[in-house]
């Protein structure tokens, strides 16, 4: 699929500059326990028109990244501090009302579950409706109109019978097509899809993808596109940032990342889908454990109590962000992927048995691979 | 018949299950009733895992409880070591519920949230195990320990203290606790991170080869299908597609909706074009009011008249390979008799 980036090759300096710049967020949600550090210094630019896509498991904070950046965390144990610049403003610290200004008309967000943006007692045309003109002046027969033609856009069929539907009446995948419509509504510049199909077939996963891309090249919308499935993004994002405990551990435009990457993370992510290319009862490369607890997370690299190339100086040292292969990529880690380095680091670690680098190497089974559960 | 025929059987001596033209309807009031199985058969193999694929709603579960007898089907046979269970009455079924188990897709909510880990794991040993607790807690114990699950710290832990991959541990320790032939795992993936997916499927193949189950393995993933299962079959509302080894059918794809599947899936690889042609046209039809003739095709783009009056029937495209089409995407022999 080609992507809009594609189309603005032609671009003044203006459009050039970056819609959105992040720099050192961080998003603390203050518990009985302690502190649960869920973004951890986040630091991107995104330009105008261009695709991010967000990459990781569950609980690394992807979430929570998409929301602080939004001003959506308005949970009374919630703090965000850093800088989120949106169009040269910036947004950490403004008030909920003037964030409230913003949403739906600037940057609005498709959710995994499309109930959790409808309301399940009120039909889905009048969602639409009452939604564009709570942000647009338009009288009540021009929104209906317009939430026609949107419902059309986003390949509902029989659009006018529809619009008189509860959400309950519709399929899931045609939930998440009116949840669309209704994130379209008021023409945002910025989208946030949150795992906007983890929930669908696959079928209807890669037509709600198509849909989300087609939309995004004809507003020339600028998006991020939230996953833990590197395959998802593959084709649909010009960068990727993969996240692991709150952290961006690797950035990079998305054919760099795929072929070069140099997080030993990302390739964990990559090695774990299975492929139809490969044969049947191909043993799958499993990342062993899970993500670490957020509030007292590992000393040194976070990665490094399930990482296959973990040496000492991992569990000391935290890794700090490096550039990687032209100017775009940046990682964190001290033996990257594809170094001399690293691959000696990986020899040592599974002529000593490490479990996780044995799991890596396709050696052991699961049954064996959880060396360091963390129980609470 | 309606269903898609059965040359596709084998009628192999080391059949652990056999399912015969199994229909399941639902009745809805009035004379509405919902097609949502009609006329699916397949065998397994003794240690076999036969992968279940399809779209939301296809009737994959249903096939699945099906053979539990949960519903006992509408009509059809479901033969186990050479016993219809259709045939049974409900007493004489309750003595076969140790030789299959059901694994779910929902792991958390799938585990009773206000019993222990110990407890829940011993469940079905309460009816049909030993008596004795320290007994049954050796058990528990031994099938924690081998699904990765330190027995003694979860012991009188609940389920809700635990990861989404943790739960699916502890459903397959409990679904294997009475040492079952059969489990059929109900899209035990479909709701987990990759990461942990990996872990999953890795270990049930781990656990398949120690305790020589058998697998159902349900899911719409066909990568995730394609790792695990010998065979696989292709469901499409309420129908059979096609059915074939798995290495077989991602070679050479038979029926259009098998390629559309495959087309759909996202390949985790930048320099493989995507067709992002298709964004509209994805509704499954009514299993109210299926189509005639081929179900499928309202969204087939080779479909033609007798496609929408005559149903496929299964035919031989090579060994272990079959498909239901009138217009297949490579040869296939020719029919010779087609009883209906
Ligand atoms: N209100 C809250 N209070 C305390 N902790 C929270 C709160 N919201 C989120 N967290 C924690 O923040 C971390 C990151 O959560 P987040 O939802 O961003 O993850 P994610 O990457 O989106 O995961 P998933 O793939 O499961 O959606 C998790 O450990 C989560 O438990
Ligand atoms: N108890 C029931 N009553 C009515 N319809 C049902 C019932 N159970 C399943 N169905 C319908 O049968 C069809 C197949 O469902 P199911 O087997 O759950 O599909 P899958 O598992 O492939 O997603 C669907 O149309 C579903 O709505
Ligand atoms: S810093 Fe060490 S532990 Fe962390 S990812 Fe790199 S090699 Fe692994
Ligand atoms: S070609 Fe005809 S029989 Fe074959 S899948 Fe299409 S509609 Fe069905
Ligand atoms: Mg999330
Ligand atoms: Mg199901």
């Amino acid at each position: 699929m080609t992507t809009v980036s594609d189309a603005l090759d032609q671009r003044t300096d203006d459009d050039n500059e970056a819609l959105l710049v992040v720099d050192d967020l961080r998003t603390h949600f203050e518990v009985p326990a302690g502190s649960v550090k869920a973004v951890d210094g986040v630091s991107f630019s995104l330009a105008r028109g261009r695709t991010l896509g967000v990459v990781g498991e569950s609980g690394s904070g992807k979430t929570v990244l998409s929301r602080s950046v939004m001003g959506l965390n308005v949970a009374s144990n919630a703090h965000s501090t850093g800088s989120v610049l949106y169009d040269g403003q910036e947004l950490i610290g403004r008030p909920i009302k003037q964030m409230k200004d913003l949403w739906g008309v600037e940057m609005a967000m498709v959710f995994q579950d499309p109930m959790t943006s409808l309301n399940p007692v009120v039909k889905v045309g009048r969602q639409l409706t009452e939604h564009m003109r709570h942000h647009l002046q338009i009288s009540k027969s021009e929104a209906r109109e317009l939430a026609v033609e949107l419902l059309r856009s986003v390949r509902i069929p029989e659009p006018d019978e529809r619009f008189g539907n509860y959400p309950h009446q519709l399929s899931g995948g045609m939930r998440q097509r009116v949840s669309i419509a209704i994130a379209l509504a008021c023409s945002p510049k910025l989208l946030f899809a949150d795992e906007p199909t983890t929930a669908l077939d696959v079928t209807v996963q890669h037509q709600i993808l198509n849909l989300l891309g087609q939309q995004q090249q004809e507003r020339g919308m600028t998006m991020i596109l939230v996953t833990h499935d590197l395959g998802v993004v593959a084709g649909r994002a010009d960068e990727i940032a993969v996240m692991y405990a709150g952290k961006v551990v690797e950035k990079a435009p998305t054919e760099t990342l795929f072929a070069e990457m140099h997080h030993p993370y990302t390739q964990a992510l990559l090695w774990s889908i299975p492929k139809t290319s490969n044969p049947k009862h191909t043993r799958l490369s499993a990342i062993s454990g899970r993500p670490p607890d957020l509030i007292n997370p590992p000393s040194g690299c976070k990665f490094s109590p399930r990482c296959p190339y973990a040496q000492n100086r991992c569990h000391e040292e935290e890794p700090i962000l490096a550039k990687g292969v032209g100017p775009d990529h940046t990682f964190a880690c001290h033996f990257p992927v594809g170094s001399p380095a690293s691959q000696e680091a990986f020899d040592r670690n599974l002529e000593a048995g490490l479990p996780q680098t044995l799991a890596a190497a396709g050696r052991i089974g699961a049954t064996e691979d959880l060396p360091d559960e963390s129980w609470q | 018949m309606a269903g898609s025929g059965n040359a596709h059987m084998r009628g192999v001596n080391d059949t652990l299950l056999q399912v015969d033209d199994l229909t399941v309807e639902f009745p809805l009031g009035g004379d509405r009733i919902v097609h949502a199985v009609s006329g699916i058969s397949f065998d397994i193999a003794k240690g076999e895992t036969l992968g279940l694929v399809g779209e939301s709603g296809c009737g994959k579960s249903t096939t699945g409880r099906a053979i539990l007898q949960l519903p006992s089907p509408t009509s059809g046979s479901v033969v186990l070591n050479g016993e219809d269970l259709t045939a049974l009455d409900p007493a004489s079924m309750r003595s076969h519920r140790t030789d299959i188990q059901m694994i779910f897709q929902d792991p958390i909510s799938s585990l009773n949230p206000r019993r222990s880990v110990g407890d829940v794991v011993a469940e079905p040993l309460h009816v049909w195990g030993p008596k004795d607790k320290d007994q049954q807690w050796k058990l528990v114990a031994r099938m924690l320990d081998a699904v990765g699950i330190d027995p003694d710290v979860a012991r009188h832990k609940y389920p809700h203290e635990f990861s989404g991959g943790q739960c699916q541990r502890i459903s397959i320790a409990r679904a294997l606790v009475l040492e079952p032939e059969l489990i059929i795992c109900d899209e035990p993936v479909s709701a987990l991170d990759v990461s942990v997916q990996a872990q999953i499927l890795n270990l049930l193949e781990d656990l398949k080869e120690e305790y020589g189950l058998t697998l159902v393995f349900i899911a719409h993933d066909l990568a995730v299908v394609k790792n695990i299962s010998d065979r696989v079959v292709v469901m499409y509302l309420g129908k059979m597609c096609e059915m074939s080894e798995s290495d077989e059918l991602y070679a050479h794809p038979a029926h259009p909706y098998t390629e559309l599947l495959l087309e759909s899936s996202p390949i985790p690889d930048p320099t493989v074009e995507i067709d992002s042609e298709m964004i509209a046209g994805g509704e499954l039809p009514s299993p109210i009011n299926p189509p005639s003739g081929c179900r499928f095709r309202t969204r087939c783009d080779r479909a033609d008249d007798i496609c929408s009056t005559d149903e496929p029937m299964m035919r031989r495209v090579s060994d272990d390979h079959y498909v239901a089409c009138h217009h297949p995407l490579v040869p296939v022999e020719e029919v010779t008799v087609d009883i209906s």
